[in-house]
C-alpha cells in the first residue's frame, strides 16, 4: 500500500513548514498529548476563509492549521517495527532478556547457542508486536473509512458545494450539510435553512447523549433570508486554540467593517455530531482533523496498573535476589572447583592463548555464565502470560448474561483490560446518588405555591400502581434475555388501543385511567425496546394526574385577572396570579426541545408560526395590551372578553373542560364548545394535520374531540408533543405544568410558544436564557410577557441559593411583604418536608423588570458576552445581577425512585466488607433519606451530622464524636464479652454499635483541609457509612484521593453524570453507568453498566474470580520457574559448576514457551474456586480476597519453598538412581525432565479447585506435545542441534522400564507434600471458601440452614452485621422523618451534630 | 424516539446485544470438581502405598540379583600411573595386571565396563568441543566447534577433533581366566555394545576407498598414540569414526563417576554359562592418565537385568514412599475417628 509513503511525506512536509513557519502548529505526532502541549500561534488562532481577496493571508495562516485527516494509529508500516520493539523495550522484563541475549554473545560467558537464547525475547516480542498490529491495523482500517467519507465543500473554482473527502477538508473552507449529515470537523455555524437560525444536533456520536442540542447561527448572519454566499464572506473569526473542552468555545467573528461578533459553544458545530432536523446548515471550518475537540477529548484506552502487577513486580525483585544468591553459588562453586586442581586437568580447556586463568577469574565468568543458564527464574512469560489472561478474564465478564439490562439493551462494557483483579478487592465505593442509586427518572410528586401545598394524591396512587407493573416487568425481563416482550407489547397494545376507544366515554373516571395507564405503558414499552429513545420521556415521567385543588384554582385565572396584578387586594386573584405564574414559569424556564412524534422538528415550529389566524389575534392581543399596560386599574378591553372568553364565564367554561377531561359524559358546556369553535386555534390546531390518522377518534363528537387536544392523557391516538430535555428534572416540570393545560407548544430561541387554556397560545419573546450551572445552582429565562408586555424573569434553582436571592423590601408595601415572607416561610416548611421524604426540590421565583433596568443589564451583559478573557466569571456576574430580588413563586417537590436492587446491592456489599460512600449534590435531607432507603444507612444506625461554619469548629466536632463512639464502642463490648461472644477481629466495619455520617458541602471544605485530613479518616473508619451531600464535583475527587492515598485504600468510584468523571478518574477502579446522562461517565470509566446491581455480581463475583484466579496463576507461575530452574542448578554440583545443562537447549526453552503454558492461563482464566450463586449468596467470601490484598507473602514463601522441595525431588530421585552407572548426559536430562513436566502440570491439577474438560485437554495435550516433540526431535536432530544431541535419547528411554518408575515415583513424591497439605486444609482446617464450596452438593432447605449457621458464624460476634440481616425494614424514611426535623429546626448555634435517639435501641435486640 | 426511528432506514433492526446464553461464555461449564472426603482420601493413599511398596520390592529382588566385580586398578597401576603423569613417556608401554578370584561363577551376559572417578566429562565447555558433523564423515577438512583442538598450528585439522575425542579413554584391558596354571583369555566382544543409532546413523566414516586415504590430509589429536583410522586394525568396520570404544567414549557421561560399557562377554566354550569360579587377571594396557586430575579408574564386571544395573537406589525409595504413604493413610485414620465426633464440613 503506498498510504504508509505518502504519511510519511506528508509528515515530513508538515515538518518542513513547522520549521519555516513562526514555530507553529503541529507537531507531526498523532499523539494527542502532543497537540496539547504545543502551543500553535500564541493563544489564538485566526481562521480565513479560502477565498480570492484573502488569498494571500490564507495561504499563511491556514495551512499551518492540520487539514481534517485523522490518523490515530501507532505505527505506519514502515515504522512498525523500529517503534514497537522501542515501545516493548521500555518494559524492564524485556530489558532483562535483551541483556541475557546481548550477554551470551560473549564467548568467555555464552552459555547456550546464541540463536536459543533469543527464542523466548523473540517470542515475547513477536506475541506482542502481533498484537499491537493488529489492534493498530483495525485503527487504520477506520482512520481510512472516515477519512474517505465525503461532504460538500465550497470550491473557489467552480464557484459551488462540490464533494470532498473528509481528508481533504482544510480550515477556513466551507461545508454545507444536510439533514442526518455527520459533522466532519469543528466549524461555525453561519448559516441554517431554518428561519431562526437554529440548527438541531445529535451528539450521540460524541457523548452518547441523544436528546438533541440546538446550536445557533452566529448572530448577524441567522437575519440573511438567504443562504450565505461564501464569496461576500469578508469576516476573519479569531478563536482560542484547539483544546480538549467541549463545553468552551470562544472567539469572536471580526467584519470588515471591524465589528466583532462574539461565538461561543452555541455556535460551535463539533465534528462527530449529527445534524437533525435542519434541512441544511452551512459552517466555516475552524477546527479540523486532530484539533477537533472530539479527537483531542478521544483519548484513547487507559491503563491503569493494578496492584498485582505492583505486587508482582516487587516478588520479581526477590527471584532476582535468589537468581542472583543461586549464581554467585555457582561463581564460587567453580572457582572452588578449579582450584582444587594443580594444573588444567584435561577436561577444563584452556583458553585460547593455552593460559590458564585463574580460579577467581573464571568464577566470575561463571557468574553470567550461569545468569544465562538460570534466567527462566525471572518468568518473563509471567506478563504475557498475565496480559493474555486478564484478556480472557475480560472476555468472560463481557459475556456475563447477568449484566445485559433488556430496556437499554447494554451490557458491561470493559473499558479498561488490564484492572479486573482490583475488582476483587475494593475496600471503599464511593457512589454518586442521582441516576446511580436511582433511576434517575423524575416524576413530579408535589408542588407547593404561593405557600399552600397541593399533594397530588391521585398522581401518587398512579405511581404506586406503575411501580407494580414495573418491577413485575423487570422481573421477568431479568428471568429471559430474548425480546418476548416486544411480542407481547405490540399485541396488547393493539388490544388496548380499541379498548381505549371503546372506553372514552364510559363514564368511570377511575377504570378509564386505569386503562389508559395500561394503554401509555405499552406506549412506553414499545419505546423502550428500540434502543436511543428520546431521553426522559417514559410513561411514568410524562403522566401527571393534576391535582383537583389546583387545577380548579388555576382554571379561575383568565386573562382578565392578569390585567390587575399586584393592585388587586382579593386574595383569590393574587393567588391565581401566582399559580399562573408558577406553571408559566415551569413550562418556559427550561430548554426542553419540543417536537412531534414522526415529523422532523422544525416543520411543526413552522406549522405553529405559519397560523395566521393565531398570529393576527396575537397582534390584536398585543396592540390592547400596550393600551392596558398604561392604565392599569382600568377594566380590561371588551374585545378581550370576546376574544378570548369573559372573566365570568371563564370558570364555567373550564369546569365543563374539567369535566369532559375527567370523561364524564355529559356534553361540554355550550358557550365553552363556542368560544373554542371561535377560537381559530384550536380549531387549525397545529397537530392535527400531523396525526397519523388512528380510525375512529374523529368521529367522535366535536366536543370530545377538542377535549382529547387539550388534554393529552385523555386521548390516546392525540400525537404526543415530545419534549426532549438535558436534565429529566426539566422534563419532569414542563410535563406538570402540561397536565395542567400549560402546554410549552414550541420553543425557538426567539421565542416560547405557550398553550394556556384559559387563553389559548401565548407566544412569549425570549429575551435570554441564563443555563444552569452547578456554580449558581439554578437557571433563568428572561421573556418578555405577551399580556403585560414587561420583561419577566423566571427563575427555577435549589432552595439554598434561591431563598438568598428573594427581594427582601418589596415595593409592593407592607401588606404584601408580610405575605411574601409568609410564603416564604411556608414554601419552607414544606421544601424540607420534601426533602425528607427524599423529593427533589426546586424553587421557583420570577421577578419583574423595568425596561430601563433591563436595557442596562442588557449592556453589562453583551460585555460580558463578546470578552474573550475571562469571559465565564463576567457572565457569571451578570447573571448574579439579574438574578436577585426574586419573587417566591412556589417550590416542587420531584421524586427520583431508587433503581431496581439498590438496597440488597449495597447490603451484599456492605457485609462482603465494602464501605459504601455517597457523595451527593443533592441537599442533606434528601440524601439521608435515599440513604436510608437504599440501606446505606440502617435505622438502628446513629448519625451524625457534621455542619460546622469553621474549621476549628469542625475539630472540635469531630474530635467529640470520635470519643462518643469510643465510649459507646467499650460501653458495647463489655455485655458481648458477658454474652460469650468473642470478636475474632476488632476490625472496623464491626463495632459494637454503627454509625452514620452526614456532611455536608461546606464543612467538606473544612474537613479536606490539612490539618483535618487524618482525624477525618479516623473519624470515618469508625463509620459504617458517609454521606456527604452538596458536594461540588471537585470535592467528590478530592475525597476519593484522600482516602485512596492515607487508607492505601482500594477504592472504586460510581457514577453517572460528567459531575462524577473526575472522581470517577481518580478511583482505583471508575464504573460508569451508561443511563440516562449521557456518556460522559461513561467514557471515563473502567468499567461501564448499565444498573448500579450490576455492581453486586461484578464485584463479588467477577471480583472474587478474577483476583483470585489470577493471583493463583501469578504464585503457580512463580512456582513453575523456580521448580525448573533449580534442576538446571542442582545439576551444577555435578559437573564442576560449569554451567552444563542436562537437557538439550530447545527442550529446555520450549518446556516453558510450549509444554507449561497453556494450562496455567486456562487456569487463570477458567478457574473457579466457589460457584458464583454462593458468591453472591454469601458475600462474606469477599473478604478473603480483599484483605490479602493480592496475595500473603506467605503464599509466595510457601509456593517458593514447595518449588525447592520438588525440584530436589525432580533432580534427586533420577540422579541417586543412575548415579554411577553408564547413562549419559540427555538421557539423564530426560527422566528429570519428563517427571518435571508432570509433577508442574499435575501440580496445577491439584491446585485447580474445577475441571472442566478444557483443562483436561489442554493437559494432555501438552503431555502429548511433550512427547510428540521430543520423540520427533530425537529422530531428526542427528547434526543440527547443539553439540551433545538429543538424537534416539527420548525412543531408547521409552523403552526401558527404568525411565517409567522413575518419573512415576518422582512425580508422586514431588507431588505429596502439596496433596497431603490439601487434604488437611480440606479436612481439619477447612478454609472458607472451601465451605463455601461444599455448598453445592447440598439440597436448598440444607443450604439455606448451612447458610444461616455460616452467617451466624461468621458474624455471630458482629451484632451489627446480624441485625442487618435479621430485621430488613423498609419504614425507614417515615421514623426517619421525625428525628430529622429536629436536627434541621435546631440553631446553628447548638452543637453541630445530632446523636439519633435511636441508637438506645442496639442494646435491646441481639438475639 | 419515534422521531429518532423515523430517521433510520425502517426494518433495520439492530442485532441484540444480549451475550449468548452458552455454558463457556456464563462459566457454566460442567466442571469436575475434586472433592477430598475421606474415602477419596484415604483409599489414594493406601492404594499409592500398596502400590509403591510392591513395586519396591521388585526392584529391590532384581536389584539384588545383580553380580558384580568392581577393581579399582589405579592404585594397582601406580608405577605406570607414574609413568604416564611425565608426558614425554606418552608412547613408552606400559602394563599392568589385577588378580581377583571369583567364589561362584556369574551366570549369563557378562559385561565388562572401565569406570572413571572424578572425571568430568559433563564440563560444559569440554562436553561442547567436538563436531557431530565431521563424525557423520562430512567437512572432515573443517572441523568446527572444536577449539582447542581442532587443528594443529600448521593448520593440519585433527580427525576426531574437539576435546572429548582428544581425551578418549585408551587403555587395554584384557580379561585371562586362570586355571590349572594356564591362563586363557576370556573371549570379548568388541562390538554391538554401543547404541545401535550411534553406530549406524550418527556416526560415518567419510567416503573413500580405503580409511586411510579418507583421513588423508587429518592428524590424530595431540593424546592419541595411533591415528584414527587404525584403532581397530582387525576389523574394517570398527574403525576409523564407528570404532565402538570411541562412540561410547563420545557419549558424554552424566556424573564425574561413571562407567561405560567396554565389552561383553562372548559366550563360547566354558563361558558359554557366564564365567565360571575361579581366579582371573585383567591385563592392562595403561594409557589413561588419572593422577592429574585425582581421578581413579576401575574396571567391572557385572550382570545386568530389567532393571538396569545393581543400583538398589530405586527400590528403596519406593519402599520408603510406599510406607510413607501408608503412614499418612492411618495417620489421616487415626484424626478422622478422633474427630468423628466433631461437626466439620469434610465428613459429609
Amino acid at each position: 500500500m503506498a498510504d504508509p509513503i505518502r504519511w510519511a511525506r506528508y509528515r515530513w512536509q508538515r515538518l518542513i513548514s513547522a520549521e519555516g513557519g513562526e514555530g507553529s502548529s503541529s507537531s507531526s505526532n498523532s499523539n494527542n498529548k502532543c497537540y496539547q502541549s504545543s502551543k500553535p500561534l500564541g493563544k489564538h488562532r485566526i481562521v480565513i476563509p479560502c477565498l480570492g481577496h484573502f488569498k494571500e493571508e490564507y495561504e499563511k495562516v491556514s495551512k499551518l492549521y492540520m487539514n481534517n485527516k485523522i490518523r490515530t494509529t501507532k505505527y505506519t508500516l514502515l515504522n512498525f517495527l523500529p517503534r514497537n520493539l522501542f515501545e516493548q523495550f521500555h518494559r524492564v522484563a524485556n530489558l532483562y532478556f535483551l541483556f541475557l541475549v546481548v550477554l551470551n554473545w560473549v564467548p568467555l560467558v555464552e552459555a547456550f547457542q546464541k540463536e536459543i537464547t533469543m527464542l523466548p525475547l523473540v517470542a515475547v516480542l513477536t506475541i506482542i508486536a502481533v498484537k499491537d498490529g493488529l489492534e493498530d491495523y483495525s485503527r487504520y482500517k477506520m482512520d481510512k473509512q472516515i477519512n474517505n467519507l465525503v461532504t460538500k465543500v465550497y470550491s473557489r473554482k467552480e464557484k459551488k458545494y462540490i464533494d470532498k473527502r473528509w481528508k481533504n477538508v482544510n480550515v477556513g473552507d466551507f461545508i454545507r450539510l444536510s439533514r442526518n449529515e455527520i459533522i466532519p470537523a469543528d466549524m461555525v455555524l453561519l448559516y441554517s435553512t431554518d428561519l431562526d437560525g437554529i440548527c438541531y444536533i445529535e451528539t450521540a456520536g460524541l457523548d452518547g447523549e441523544t436528546n438533541l442540542k440546538q446550536r445557533q447561527v452566529v448572530r448577524g448572519y441567522s437575519e440573511q433570508a438567504s443562504e450565505i454566499d461564501p464569496e461576500n464572506f469578508s469576516s476573519r473569526i479569531e478563536c482560542e486554540s484547539p483544546n480538549d473542552d467541549l463545553n468552551r468555545f470562544r472567539g469572536f467573528v471580526e467584519h470588515s467593517n471591524k465589528d466583532r461578533v462574539g461565538l461561543s459553544k452555541e455556535n460551535l458545530l463539533l465534528r462527530g455530531c449529527t445534524v437533525r432536523n435542519t434541512e441544511a446548515v452551512v459552517g466555516i471550518v475552524v477546527y479540523a482533523g486532530h484539533e477537533t475537540k472530539a479527537m483531542l477529548n478521544n483519548s484513547g484506552p487507559h491503563y491503569k496498573r493494578s496492584k498485582l502487577e505492583r505486587k508482582v513486580n516487587s516478588d520479581i525483585l526477590w527471584c532476582v535476589l535468589l537468581l542472583i544468591l543461586m549464581c554467585l553459588t555457582g561463581a564460587i562453586g567453580h572457582g572452588m572447583w578449579l582450584s582444587r586442581y594443580s594444573e588444567i586437568p584435561f577436561f577444563n580447556i584452556p583458553e585460547p592463548g593455552g593460559k590458564l586463568i585463574p580460579p577467581a577469574l573464571a568464577g566470575f565468568n561463571m557468574f553470567w555464565t550461569m545468569i544465562i543458564l538460570l534466567q527462566v527464574l525471572i518468568p518473563v512469560s509471567l506478563y504475557v502470560s498475565i496480559e493474555i489472561v486478564k484478556l480472557g478474564q475480560i472476555y468472560l465478564i463481557q459475556n456475563d448474561i447477568d449484566f445485559y439490562h433488556e430496556k437499554t439493551d447494554s451490557t458491561i462494557q470493559c473499558r479498561a483490560l488490564n484492572i479486573a483483579e482490583d475488582l476483587g478487592q475494593i475496600q471503599y465505593i464511593f457512589s454518586d446518588k442521582t441516576g446511580t442509586l436511582t433511576e434517575n427518572k423524575m416524576v413530579f410528586r408535589r408542588c407547593s405555591i404561593a405557600g399552600q401545598e397541593y399533594c397530588h394524591e391521585e398522581n401518587a396512587k398512579r405511581l404506586e400502581s406503575y411501580q407494580e407493573v414495573d418491577s413485575e416487568d423487570e422481573a421477568s425481563a431479568d428471568h429471559q434475555c430474548g425480546s418476548s416482550n416486544d411480542h407481547q407489547c405490540g399485541s396488547s397494545t393493539h388490544v388496548s388501543k380499541c379498548q381505549g376507544h371503546n372506553c372514552t366515554p364510559v363514564n368511570e373516571p377511575l377504570k378509564r385511567k386505569s386503562l389508559n395507564q395500561l394503554l401509555r405503558r405499552e406506549d412506553g414499552t414499545g419505546d423502550d425496546s428500540h434502543p436511543g429513545h428520546v431521553a426522559f420521556s417514559s410513561p411514568i415521567e410524562t403522566d401527571v394526574v393534576p391535582d383537583t385543588q389546583l387545577l380548579e384554582k388555576f382554571s379561575q385565572f383568565s386573562s382578565d385577572s392578569y390585567q390587575q396584578p399586584e393592585e388587586a387586594s382579593s386574595k383569590f386573584s393574587w393567588e391565581t396570579m401566582y399559580i399562573t405564574d408558577f406553571f408559566l414559569a415551569l413550562a418556559i424556564c427550561n430548554t426542553v426541545v419540543v417536537s412531534v412524534p414522526n415529523q422532523p422538528r422544525q416543520k411543526m415550529r413552522l406549522a405553529s408560526l405559519g397560523r395566521m389566524p393565531i398570529k393576527s389575534l396575537e397582534e390584536i392581543r398585543q396592540m390592547f395590551q400596550r393600551l392596558s399596560v398604561r392604565r392599569q386599574s382600568s377594566s380590561p378591553l371588551p374585545s378581550m372578553k370576546e376574544s378570548s372568553s369573559s372573566s365570568s364565564e371563564s370558570p364555567t367554561s373550564f369546569v365543563s373542560k374539567l369535566s369532559l377531561f375527567r370523561a364524564k359524559l355529559a356534553s361540554p358546556a355550550l358557550d365553552g364548545t363556542a368560544q373554542r369553535a371561535a377560537d381559530p386555534h384550536h380549531t387549525d390546531s397545529p397537530e392535527h394535520p400531523q396525526v397519523p390518522q388512528a380510525g375512529g377518534v374523529w368521529t367522535l363528537a366535536a366536543g370530545g374531540e377538542h377535549s382529547c387536544v387539550a388534554s393529552p392523557q385523555a386521548s390516546p391516538p392525540t400525537p404526543r408533543l415530545c419534549y426532549e430535555a438535558e436534565s429529566p428534572d426539566e422534563a419532569a416540570l414542563v410535563h406538570a405544568a402540561r397536565a395542567y393545560k400549560c402546554v410549552l407548544q414550541s420553543r425557538t430561541p426567539e421565542q416560547v410558544t405557550v398553550d394556556l387554556a384559559g387563553l389559548g397560545s401565548l407566544t412569549f419573546q425570549l429575551l435570554h436564557i441564563l443555563p444552569f450551572d452547578s456554580l449558581r445552582k439554578r437557571m433563568s429565562v428572561v421573556v418578555r410577557h405577551p399580556l403585560s408586555n414587561s420583561v419577566v424573569v423566571y427563575t427555577k434553582g435549589a432552595d439554598s441559593v434561591m431563598m438568598d436571592l428573594l427581594r427582601t423590601a418589596p415595593e409592593g408595601g407592607v401588606n404584601h411583604s408580610e405575605i411574601e415572607q409568609k410564603i416564604k416561610e411556608r414554601t419552607q416548611k414544606h421544601l424540607d418536608a420534601y426533602a425528607r421524604r427524599g423529593l427533589r426540590t426546586l424553587c421557583i421565583a420570577k421577578k419583574v423588570m423595568s425596561d430601563a433596568e433591563y436595557a442596562e443589564w442588557l449592556n453589562h451583559h453583551f460585555l460580558a458576552e463578546t470578552s474573550i478573557d475571562n469571559r465565564e466569571a463576567l457572565l457569571l456576574e451578570s447573571a448574579m445581577r439579574l438574578e436577585t430580588g426574586l419573587t417566591l413563586l412556589g417550590a416542587t417537590g420531584i421524586e427520583d425512585r431508587l433503581q431496581e436492587g439498590v438496597p440488597d446491592t449495597i447490603q451484599a456489599l456492605r457485609r462482603a466488607g465494602v464501605k459504601i460512600w455517597m457523595l451527593t449534590g443533592d441537599k442533606r435531607e434528601t440524601a439521608v433519606n435515599i440513604a436510608f432507603a437504599c440501606k446505606l444507612l440502617e435505622p438502628d444506625d446513629r448519625i451524625f451530622t457534621l455542619k460546622s461554619e469553621s474549621r476549628d469548629a469542625c475539630a472540635l466536632v469531630m474530635s467529640k464524636i470520635l470519643e462518643d463512639i469510643q465510649k459507646n464502642n467499650t460501653a458495647q463490648k463489655s455485655p458481648s464479652q458477658h454474652l460469650g461472644n468473642v470478636c475474632a477481629s476488632p476490625s472496623t466495619q464491626a463495632p459494637g454499635f454503627s454509625a452514620g455520617l452526614v456532611i455536608d458541602g461546606r464543612t467538606l471544605e473544612h474537613v479536606l483541609h490539612d490539618s483535618l485530613q487524618n482525624i477525618f479518616l479516623e473519624l470515618t473508619e469508625k463509620c459504617r457509612a458517609v454521606v456527604c451531600c452538596q458536594a461540588t464535583p471537585l470535592q467528590k475527587s478530592l475525597l476519593v484521593r484522600l482516602v485512596r492515598s492515607k487508607l492505601q485504600a482500594m477504592t472504586l468510584a460510581v457514577g453517572d453524570g460528567a459531575n462524577d468523571v473526575s472522581m470517577i478518574q481518580v478511583a482505583d477502579i471508575g464504573v460508569g453507568i451508561s443511563g440516562q446522562e449521557g456518556m460522559q461517565a461513561v467514557m471515563a470509566s473502567d468499567f461501564a453498566i448499565s444498573q448500579f446491581r450490576h455492581l453486586r455480581k461484578l464485584l463479588l463475583v467477577h471480583g472474587h474470580w478474577c483476583s483470585t484466579r489470577l493471583t493463583n496463576m501469578v504464585l503457580y507461575y512463580f512456582y513453575k520457574n523456580v521448580a525448573y530452574v533449580n534442576l538446571l542448578f542442582w545439576y551444577q554440583f555435578f559437573c564442576g559448576f560449569s554451567g552444563t545443562s542436562m537437557t538439550d537447549y530447545w527442550i529446555l526453552i520450549l518446556f516453558n514457551l510450549l509444554f507449561t503454558s497453556v494450562p496455567p492461563i486456562l487456569y487463570g482464566v477458567l478457574d473457579k474456586d466457589v460457584p458464583a450463586e454462593i458468591l453472591l449468596q454469601l458475600p462474606q467470601l469477599y473478604m478473603i480476597s480483599q484483605k490479602s490484598g493480592a496475595y500473603l507473602p506467605s503464599a509466595f514463601w510457601i509456593t517458593l519453598l514447595d518449588a525447592f522441595y520438588q525440584s530436589l525431588v525432580c533432580f534427586f530421585v533420577p540422579c541417586f538412581t543412575y548415579y554411577g552407572s553408564d547413562i549419559d548426559i540427555l538421557s539423564f536430562g530426560n527422566p528429570i525432565n519428563t517427571a518435571a513436566l508432570f509433577t508442574i502440570l499435575f501440580h496445577l491439577l491439584i491446585e485447580c479447585k474445577s475441571l472442566t474438560w478444557i483443562h483436561a485437554a489442554a493437559t494432555l495435550g501438552s503431555i502429548l506435545l511433550y512427547f510428540v516433540f521430543t520423540l520427533g526431535f530425537g529422530t531428526v536432530c542427528n547434526t543440527h542441534s547443539s553439540p551433545p544431541n538429543p538424537y534416539w535419547v527420548m525412543e531408547k528411554q521409552m523403552a526401558d522400564p527404568i525411565f517409567y518408575l522413575v518419573c512415576l515415583l518422582t512425580t508422586c513424591v514431588a507431588l505429596l507434600p502439596r496433596y497431603l497439605l490439601r487434604v488437611l486444609q480440606g479436612t481439619l482446617f477447612p478454609s472458607a471458601v472451601l465451605r463455601a464450596k461444599h455448598f453445592d452438593s447440598l439440597s436448598p432447605q440444607e443450604r439455606r440452614a448451612a447458610s444461616k449457621k455460616w452467617r451466624g458464624d461468621w458474624t455471630g460476634n458482629c451484632r451489627v452485621e446480624f441485625q442487618a440481616t435479621s430485621r430488613s425494614s423498609s419504614s425507614a424514611p417515615g421514623v426517619v422523618s421525625e428525628e430529622e426535623s429536629t436536627a434541621s429546626i435546631l440553631p446553628t448555634s447548638e452543637p453541630p451534630f445530632q446523636a439519633c435517639s435511636r441508637g438506645q435501641l442496639l442494646t435491646k435486640p441481639s438475639g | 424516539m419515534k422521531s429518532k426511528t423515523s430517521f433510520l432506514p425502517q426494518g433495520e433492526a439492530r442485532p441484540s446485544r444480549c451475550p449468548d446464553n452458552t455454558a463457556f461464555k456464563q462459566q457454566r461449564l460442567p466442571a469436575w470438581k475434586p472433592r477430598l472426603n475421606i474415602a477419596t482420601v484415604l483409599s489414594s493413599f493406601f492404594l499409592s502405598g500398596a502400590f509403591c511398596l510392591s513395586v519396591g520390592v521388585c526392584l529391590i529382588l532384581s536389584a539384588n540379583s545383580v553380580r558384580e566385580i568392581q577393581i579399582d586398578y589405579s592404585a594397582q597401576c601406580s608405577e605406570c600411573s607414574k609413568l604416564r603423569e611425565n608426558s614425554s613417556n606418552w608412547n613408552k608401554e606400559c602394563t599392568c595386571s589385577a588378580n581377583f578370584t571369583l567364589e561362584e561363577g556369574i551366570p549369563g551376559d557378562v559385561f565388562m565396563y572401565y569406570g572413571l572417578q572424578n572425571f568430568y566429562q559433563n564440563h560444559r565447555r569440554f562436553m561442547m568441543s567436538r563436531s557431530d558433523a565431521q563424525l557423520l564423515g562430512q567437512n572432515a577438512k573443517i572441523p568446527k566447534n572444536c577449539a582447542p583442538f581442532a587443528t594443529y598450528r600448521n593448520g593440519t585439522p585433527m580427525a576426531p577433533c574437539g576435546a572429548i575425542a582428544n581425551s578418549m579413554f585408551n587403555d587395554t584391558i584384557e580379561l585371562f581366566y586362570n586355571s590349572n596354571s594356564s591362563a586363557i583369555p576370556v573371549p570379548l566382544l568388541k562390538t554391538g555394545n554401543c547404541w545401535w543409532t550411534d553406530k549406524n546413523v550418527k556416526f560415518r566414516n567419510p567416503e573413500s576407498y580405503n580409511l586411510s586415504s579418507a583421513f588423508a590430509g587429518t592428524a590424530r589429536p595431540p593424546y592419541w598414540q595411533k591415528p584414527v583410522y587404525s584403532l581397530d586394525e582387525e576389523d574394517e568396520r570398527n574403525n576409523g569414526y564407528l570404532n565402538e570404544d570411541f562412540i561410547i567414549w563420545m557419549r558424554v557421561s552424566a556424573f564425574p563417576m561413571f562407567r561405560n560399557l567396554y565389552r561383553r562377554v562372548r559366550r563360547v566354550r566354558q563361558f558359554a554359562d557366564g564365567l565360571p569360579a575361579g581366579n582371573y587377571t585383567f591385563s592392562i594396557s595403561y594409557n589413561f592418565p588419572v593422577t592429574k586430575f585425582k581421578g581413579r579408574k576401575h574396571v567391572i564386571l557385572s550382570t545386568v537385568v530389567w532393571s538396569g544395573g545393581s543400583s538398589p537406589f530405586l527400590g528403596i525409595a519406593y519402599v520408603v514412599t510406599g510406607s510413607a504413604a501408608t503412614l499418612t493413610g492411618f495417620v489421616i485414620t487415626a484424626i478422622h475417628l478422633k474427630l468423628r465426633k466433631k461437626k466439620t464440613y469434610f465428613q459429609k
